[in-house]
């Protein structure tokens, strides 16, 4: 037993750090920072973010004013740098304004879905047993079906308009999350410090509130920004089948539809809201993946 | 002040293996098979066995981070979660535990200070006051708070993890401290210095410690008594060196006999233990050694052998009918069978 006795315990690791490693989110800032390409789209999408929150001030034209003579002006027409559409209104002006509701639309679903679904997969992850059982089982009903078909079946019940879109996807995209957040949560529940955090004595939901949340939400938010990308197409589709805005209102799925019919007088520019509706959406999943992979979360 | 801080009755944990499309139990792990034992203040009681004997179950139980099917948990004699007795939660306040990952065991979010404030905050100090009195632990546990307070998890060796979590487990200023494993994952010299500051912690602290490990030389080191496991089972309890020197259980002595030694005097001749346990779903009938016991006979496997240990006076006790003149064994004196 001699080995067991050496020098005395106290003090002695006093000294030595072993690495003078910078803390977890010094060391994500880093690794973003060595990652040009996420930082790229990230400024896409902050710029596109920017010009929908101050269209008034960018747009050149007012979105609404049609004008006959100039009906399917190719883009680089004097005073119409991106042309005209099928009544001659400025697309520039349009699709700037279009950013508004298109964003609207596709960011509010997932923002929604994340309170609700990630509260009830917390909820399911940390009691467990039956509760979760019986949340589980109901999300995987949902889940079952192809998001587009539930999307438009749901919209298509509740009626068109932007509000009934919004709640149409919210309800398509709870299922997905609640099930992230319950896998995490129930990984959490199970480790030692949540263990010795409920040996401490501490209610459910101070543990919850100090021990579970702060491991979960990283990653339950990372795959909530990748599911924006999803949302932005989908809410696209819905208005494009003409269950989410209604005409004149300037929204990139409608501006694809109402434009549908003049592909062949002028592709280009028919073309233009779905270039917006791709560049949003792989910028959305472009950045997710990039911080995703600087936190280093494995899904 | 009685002599005895935690008294354990018939305590059995089996937990349920579901499947089925109706998610039905199909059968048990009889995890820990009704034991009984008694925790004098201020000693260590060490317990030892095969992985996989339901040493950590018993420490959950112990905390009551599981619910035991059945049996009592006496804490200085209040029955706990018992009307009349003490609530769980006044239980987790005198009795504390420090697991074996000093990695998953720490809030990877949280800097240590946060994490040994924690307990104390929770109990309703106040956050300054919890939080001095976290390094004021720190430096008890030999971590500089100025070079270690805000420190997270990661930045940490194991040796100084394991510390953080011992200074965790004494914030609350438990009268017993349960630790599971909580060297085993260090390397040799760091596993001797935190051996060294938890006895050091213990005689300042006077704490009653139950050191649960699969270390023979570990456990002899640091334990008054020590308690041995089988299978869910309590096969031998008494003094450490009664039990070391003279085991009474067949499976004790094939225990010891296969502790590495230095001495060349203590190597014995007695059976290694050979194979694994059986499947604790499906254990043996009467003494669950039987299978690997070379002194099994008809009777082990009719009738089970019952150890009942609760007289702190009693040096030594063993659940072997070798051990009980009346058992029906042909060989009952276990002391002149060849050590
Ligand atoms: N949560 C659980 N569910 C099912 N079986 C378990 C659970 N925890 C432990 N067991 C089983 O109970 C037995 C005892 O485990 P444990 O107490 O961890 O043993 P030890 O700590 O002595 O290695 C093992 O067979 C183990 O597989
Ligand atoms: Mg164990």
């Amino acid at each position: 037993m001699s080995t067991l006795s050496t020098n005395s315990s106290k003090n002695l690791d006093a000294g030595q750090i072993i690495t003078d490693s910078p803390s977890y989110w010094s060391s994500v800032r880093s690794n973003l920072k060595n990652d040009p390409v996420t930082i790229a789209f990230a400024l896409i999408l902050l710029s596109l973010l920017l010009s929908a929150i101050f269209a008034d001030l960018l747009a050149p034209l007012d979105p609404y004013k049609t004008n006959m003579l100039k009906r399917l002006k190719p883009i680089g027409t004097e005073g119409f740098l991106l042309g005209a559409d099928e009544l001659g209104r400025d697309m520039l002006t349009r699709l700037i304004y279009g950013g508004r509701l298109s964003l609207l639309m596709g960011i509010s679903p997932v923002v929604a879905a994340l309170l609700i679904g990630g509260l009830l997969g917390l909820t399911a992850g940390f009691v467990g047993g039956k509760v979760n059982m019986s949340i589980m089982r109901v999300m995987d009903v949902f889940y079952a079906f192809p998001s587009v078909l539930l999307a438009i079946a749901i919209s298509g019940a509740l009626g068109a308009g932007i509000f009934n879109a919004i709640i149409s996807l919210t309800i398509v995209f709870i299922p997905p999350i609640a099930r992230v957040t319950e896998s995490v949560t129930t990984q959490i529940r199970a480790l030692d410090y949540v263990e010795a955090a409920r040996a401490s004595g501490a209610k459910s939901l101070t543990i919850i509130r100090v021990h579970i949340i702060s491991n979960v939400a990283g990653p339950v938010f990372v795959y909530s920004t990748s599911l924006i990308s999803v949302s932005i197409i989908l809410s696209s589709g819905l208005s494009f089948l003409g269950l989410g805005t209604e005409p004149p209102q300037p929204e990139w799925g409608l501006m694809l539809n109402t434009l549908r019919q003049s592909i062949y007088v002028n592709p280009w520019v028919a073309a233009l809201p779905g270039v917006m509706i791709f560049l949003t959406s792989l910028s959305f999943n472009m950045m997710s993946d990039g911080i995703r992979s600087a936190m280093d979360i494995k899904l | 002040m009685s002599e005895t801080i935690l008294e354990v009755q018939k305590l059995k944990k089996y937990f349920p293996i579901k499947g089925g499309i109706l998610n039905q139990t199909t059968a048990e792990v009889q995890a820990v098979d009704v034991i009984d034992f008694v925790v004098a203040r201020g000693e260590t009681l060490g317990i030892v066995g095969e992985s996989g004997c339901g040493k950590s179950t018993t420490a959950r139980l112990l905390m009551q981070l599981i619910k035991h099917d059945d049996g009592e948990i006496i804490f200085d004699g209040y029955a706990v979660g018992k009307s009349g007795g003490i609530t769980t939660r006044e239980m987790r306040k005198r009795m504390q535990m420090v697991f074996q990952d000093s990695y998953s065991s720490l809030n990877p979010r949280l800097p240590v200070e946060s994490s040994i404030a924690f307990g104390p905050i929770v109990h309703g100090v106040n956050k300054s006051a919890a939080q001095k009195k976290a390094r004021d632990l720190l430096i008890k546990v030999g971590l500089n708070p100025e070079l270690f307070s805000r420190r997270y998890p990661h930045e940490l060796s194991g040796g100084q993890r394991q510390r953080v979590n011992i200074a965790r487990a004494l914030a609350l200023e438990p009268e017993v401290l349960i630790l599971d494993e909580a060297v085993s994952a260090l390397d040799k010299s760091v596993e001797a210095q935190v051996l060294n500051l938890l006895m050091d912690l213990k005689a300042e602290f006077k704490l009653t410690f139950i050191f649960i490990s699969h270390d023979l030389n570990v456990v002899h080191y640091i334990s008054d008594r020590v308690l041995v496991m089988y299978l869910g089972r309590v096969v031998e309890i008494g003094d450490v060196s009664a039990v070391y020197n003279y085991p009474k259980h067949p499976y004790t002595r094939a225990l010891i006999s296969a502790m590495p030694s230095m001495d060349p005097k203590k190597r014995t001749e007695a059976v290694p233990l050979v194979g694994d346990p059986p499947n604790p779903i499906s254990p043996p009938s009467g003494c669950r050694f039987r299978t690997r016991c070379p002194f099994s006979e008809d009777i082990c496997a009719i009738k089970e052998p019952i150890l009942i240990h609760t007289d702190l006076k009693k040096r030594q006790s063993s659940a072997c009918h070798m051990g009980d003149p009346d058992s029906g064994h042909s060989r009952t004196n276990l002391n002149g069978l060849p050590k």
